[in-house]
C-alpha cells in the first residue's frame, strides 16, 4: 500500500461528497416538476413524448397502478430486447455479420438488461451487432436506470407526503429521469470519453499488420455513447467482453477515475434528494454517512488484500514489491495503467453500487480481496447502491433499524415522521428475505447438480465462490462475475435469469406497497420520545443492522468460499485445474 | 390496469428512437467531426497501412523488441470450432485468465515464464507484471520496472549500447495524470516504434 494509493482514495471520496448536494438539488427540482436550466430545450420534447404515448402528466397513480405500469414496461422491454437479438442478422448496423443470439442466451441477456443487472454471459464484440448494442442494450441502460430511480422516488414520496392516496406517475418519473438527468450528462461525459480515446464509430473491425508482421483484428464500435450510461446508470454491461478493463472501454487513468465517480454520482445524490423531499437534508446525510463508512471499510480491505503479492510467487524470484517503478501486488487479471489502488476503488465501488462493471478480474483477486465484492452485494447493495435501488434498499434497512430500536424501548417506531406499523415492517421483511432465498437457494441447487458444477473454472473452495458469486451478482442485479464460470449454458442462463427477476421484482413490489401505505399516513411532529434519525447514533444503528443481517445470513456460505481459500493459500495449498 | 399497456408499448418505441438511435448516431456524428482520430480507434498508420492502435497491445516475441505482458486471449480452433486455442493479443476477443491465486495452472505458468525471463536477465528479480496476464489480454502497457528489466536483451539484440536504450525507456515513461491518478507506465508499441526509429 502506498501513500499515493491513499491519496487517490481520499480524492475520490472528496469528489463524491462535493457532487452530492448540487446534483441532489438539481434532481429534486426535476422530480418535483420544477423548472431547470434545461427546460427551454427539453420541455417541448417531454410534452411530445406524453402526447405520443397517451400519458396525462397531471394524473398521479396509486401504488398498485404504479407497480403495474412498471411491470408492464419491463415485460415489453424483455420481449423487444429478446426479439432484437434474435433478429439481428436481418437488421442494419451489423458490419461483422453477427448471427442470431442463441435462445437461452438472448433470454438471459434480455432479463439481465431490463433488471439493471447487465450480467454478461456473452462477449460483446463476438456476439452483438452494433444495432443491438445501441438500440437494445444501451436503451435499457437508460430505461432500467430510470425505472430504478423512479421506484426510489416513489418510496421517498411515501415518506414525504401526508394522507395522500398516490405516489406519483411512473411514466412521468421515467421520462423526466431519462430526459433531464441521464441524457444530458451522457452527451457531455460521452464526448469527454471520445476525446480521451474511446472509439465512437460504426466501422467494421480493423485488420492491422503488427510491427512483427502478424495480423491483428481490432474490434470497433460506438463504445463511448454506451460506456457513459453504463457507468452512470450503474448498469455495468460492457461493450466488450472484458468490460472496463478493455483499453478501448477505459483508455487511461483519467477515464477510469471519471467512471468510478459516475458509479456513485446518482446514488449519492439521491440521499440528498431524500433529505430535501422530507425537508431535512441532515436525514439524507445520515444515510450518506452510513454508506460512506461501509464504502471505506470495503475499499480498505480490498486495497490491503490486493497490495499483497501472491505468496507462491516468492519462490520464483519475482519482484512484487511496490516501488517508484511498479505498483507491485497481485497483478494477475489487472491492468498496468490502473495498478492496485485504482483497481481496488473500482472493484469496491462497482459492487457497493449495483454497477457490476469491472476494470480487473475478481476471479483472480486474492481470496479476501474477492470476498469484498461478494459481501458488498450480499449486504443488499445499499452502499450508495444501484441508481434508485440503493436508496430504496437502504430505506428498507432503515425501517428494520427503527423497528429494532422501537422493540428495545417498547415504543411504536417512527421514521421521517411516519409511524411504522405491522404492515410496513412485514412488507419490508418480505423484501429483505427474498434476497437470501434467491442467493442461497440457487447456489445450493447448483452445487448438487452436474449442470451447475460443469461450469466452474477453478476447483476447491474457489469453484464454490464462483457459483456463489454468480447467483449473488444476479440476485443483487449487479452483473459483475467471477468470470471463469462458464455461464453461457442452458442451466445457468435460465437459473440466473430467475435469480435476476426475483432480486428485482420480489424485492421492490413489497416496498412499493410500503410507499403506498406510508403516503396515506399522518406526518407526526417529532416529540421528546422520537429517535433522532439524523444523529451519529442512528448511523451506527443502521450500519449495525446491515452488518448483523448480512453476517447472520451469509457468513456460513462466505466461510466455505473465500475464507477457506485464504487459509489454504497461507498454508501453500494449491488446487488442480478442472 | 390495462390502460397502462398503451404507454408501456409506446414508451419503449419512443425511448428506443431517442436513446437508441438519435443519441448514439448523433454522438457518432459529433465525435467523427471533432475527434476523428480517437473516434476511429487511435489507429497508427505506416506507409499507408494500419499497423495497430496505440491503445491496443500487440504480441511481441522477437528479442529486438520490448515484450508486453502475457495475454490470455484465445480464438476458435481452426480444426475444431467448438474448441479454442491460445492467440495472445486477439483484439476481437478480449479475455482474462480468470485463474484463482491458489490455482495450480497459474503457479505452473508463472514458474515457467519467470524462469525464462530470469535466463534473459539474471541481474535482477522479474517484475511481477511481466509474468501475470492482464485483465483485458490487450494491455498496451508495462511498468517502467518491466521495461528496464528488458533493456539488456534488447540492447544486445540490436547491438546498441545499454545506456542509450535505457534512456529511450526513460523518455517513454508516462507518469500519473496530474501527478496523482493512475500508475506510471510505458506503452510497448510506442516504445518499439521509437526503438525502430533510432539510428
Amino acid at each position: 500500500m502506498t501513500s499515493n494509493g491513499w491519496i487517490q482514495i481520499a480524492l475520490f471520496s472528496v469528489i463524491v461528497i462535493a457532487l452530492t448536494r448540487p446534483f441532489g438539488g438539481y434532481m429534486t427540482r426535476v422530480f418535483n416538476g420544477e423548472r431547470t436550466f434545461l427546460h427551454p430545450i427539453l420541455r417541448p420534447i417531454e410534452r411530445a413524448i406524453y402526447w405520443c404515448c397517451g400519458v396525462d402528466e397531471q394524473q398521479e397513480q396509486h401504488w398498485l397502478t404504479y407497480a403495474v405500469a412498471m411491470l408492464l414496461f419491463s415485460l415489453v422491454g424483455v420481449i423487444t430486447l429478446y426479439a432484437l437479438q434474435r433478429l439481428q442478422w436481418y437488421l442494419p448496423f451489423n458490419p461483422q455479420g453477427q448471427t442470431a443470439v442463441e435462445q437461452s442466451l438472448a433470454f438471459n441477456t434480455a432479463v439481465s438488461f431490463i433488471t439493471n443487472t447487465n450480467w454478461q454471459a456473452y462477449g460483446g464484440e463476438t456476439t452483438m451487432s452494433y444495432l443491438v448494442q445501441m438500440a437494445g442494450l444501451a436503451v435499457h441502460n437508460f430505461l432500467s436506470a430510470a425505472t430504478g430511480i423512479a421506484l426510489a422516488i416513489a418510496l421517498v414520496r411515501g415518506f414525504a407526503r401526508r394522507e395522500a392516496k398516490t405516489i406519483g406517475n411512473f411514466w412521468v418519473d421515467l421520462t423526466r429521469t431519462t430526459l433531464y438527468i441521464l441524457l444530458p450528462l451522457s452527451v457531455v461525459v460521452g464526448l469527454f470519453f471520445v476525446w480521451q480515446g474511446m472509439p465512437q464509430n460504426l466501422n467494421a473491425y480493423v485488420d492491422a499488420t503488427t510491427l512483427e508482421g502478424a495480423k491483428q483484428t481490432i474490434a470497433q464500435g460506438p463504445v463511448a455513447s454506451q460506456e457513459v450510461i453504463k457507468m452512470m446508470g450503474t448498469n455495468g454491461g460492457g461493450f466488450f467482453n472484458v468490460n472496463s478493463a478493455h483499453p478501448y472501454e477505459n483508455p487511461n487513468a483519467l477515464t477510469n477515475f471519471v467512471q468510478m465517480i459516475l458509479i456513485f454520482s446518482i446514488g449519492a445524490a439521491l440521499t440528498n434528494v431524500l433529505g430535501r423531499m422530507v425537508k431535512d437534508e441532515r436525514q439524507g446525510w445520515a444515510i450518506f454517512a452510513a454508506m460512506g463508512v461501509l464504502f471505506l471499510a470495503g475499499v480498505t480491505t480490498m486495497y490491503w488484500a490486493e497490495a499483497h503479492p501472491n505468496p507462491a510467487f516468492a519462490a520464483f524470484h519475482v519482484d512484487s514489491a511496490p516501488s517508484a517503478l511498479q505498483a507491485g501486488g497481485n497483478m494477475e487479471g489487472k491492468e498496468v495503467r490502473f495498478g492496485i489502488a485504482d483497481s481496488a476503488i473500482f472493484g469496491t465501488a462497482t459492487t457497493d453500487a449495483s454497477c457490476g462493471a469491472v476494470n480487473g478480474m475478481f476471479d483472480s483477486f486474492m481470496p479476501l480481496g474477492g470476498m469484498v465484492p461478494l459481501i458488498n452485494i450480499q449486504l443488499g447493495e445499499v452502499i450508495f447502491g444501484g441508481v434508485g435501488s440503493g436508496l430504496y434498499g437502504i430505506l428498507a434497512f432503515a425501517i428494520v433499524a427503527m423497528f429494532v430500536a422501537g422493540l428495545m424501548v417498547g415504543r411504536t417506531p417512527e421514521y421521517l415522521g411516519k409511524k411504522l406499523e405491522s404492515r410496513e415492517v412485514k412488507m419490508t421483511i418480505l423484501a429483505l428475505l427474498s434476497l437470501p432465498l434467491s442467493i442461497l437457494g440457487w447456489t445450493a441447487l447448483a452445487t448438487v447438480l452436474p449442470a451447475g458444477l460443469a461450469g466452474i473454472a477453478n476447483t476447491g473452495p474457489h469453484g464454490f465462490t464462483e457459483i456463489l458469486y454468480s447467483f449473488t451478482s444476479a440476485t443483487g442485479n449487479n452483473g459483475s462475475a467471477f468470470a471463469g464460470l462458464s455461464a453461457n449454458t442452458l442451466y445457468y442462463n435460465m437459473t440466473l435469469a430467475g435469480a435476476m427477476l426475483m432480486g428485482r421484482f420480489i424485492f421492490v413490489i413489497p416496498l412499493l406497497a410500503v410507499a403506498g401505505s406510508l403516503a396515506g399516513k399522518k406526518l407526526l411532529a417529532p416529540s421528546a420520545g422520537t429517535f433522532p434519525t439524523q444523529s451519529p447514533l442512528f448511523v451506527g444503528l443502521l450500519v449495525g443492522v446491515i452488518l448483523i443481517i448480512g453476517g447472520l445470513t451469509y457468513f456460513p456460505a462466505v466461510a466455505l468460499g473465500p475464507v477457506v481459500e485464504q487459509v489454504a493459500m497461507n498454508h501453500g495449498t494449491l488446487f488442480a485445474g478442472p | 390496469m390495462l390502460r397502462q399497456f398503451r404507454p408501456a408499448l409506446l414508451m419503449i418505441v419512443v425511448m428506443t428512437v431517442i436513446t437508441g438511435l438519435i443519441y448514439p448516431l448523433g454522438m457518432t456524428g459529433i465525435a467523427q467531426l471533432v475527434f476523428p482520430h480517437q473516434a476511429n480507434g487511435s489507429l497508427i498508420e505506416k506507409d499507408g497501412k494500419v499497423i495497430g492502435s496505440t491503445l491496443i497491445g500487440q504480441n511481441f516475441t522477437s528479442d529486438k523488441y520490448f515484450h508486453g505482458r502475457p495475454s490470455a486471449t484465445t480464438e476458435p480452433d481452426p480444426k475444431d470450432p467448438t474448441k479454442t486455442v491460445p492467440v495472445p493479443y486477439a483484439a476481437d476477443n478480449s479475455a482474462a485468465s480468470n485463474l484463482a491465486p491458489t490455482a495450480q495452472p497459474l503457479i505452473d505458468r508463472v514458474k515457467a515464464d519467470a524462469a525464462k525471463l530470469q535466463a534473459e536477465n539474471p541481474s535482477a528479480p522479474v517484475p511481477v507484471d511481466l509474468v501475470t496476464t492482464s485483465a483485458s489480454g490487450l494491455d498496451p502497457d508495462i511498468t517502467p520496472a518491466g521495461a528496464f528489466f528488458q533493456v539488456p536483451r534488447v540492447a544486445k539484440a540490436r547491438g546498441l549500447p545499454e545506456d542509450r536504450v535505457h534512456q529511450l525507456v526513460q523518455d517513454n515513461i508516462q507518469g500519473r495524470t496530474l501527478g496523482i491518478i493512475g500508475e506510471p507506465h510505458v506503452n510497448v508499441l510506442k516504445l518499439n516504434l521509437a526503438l525502430d526509429a533510432m539510428k
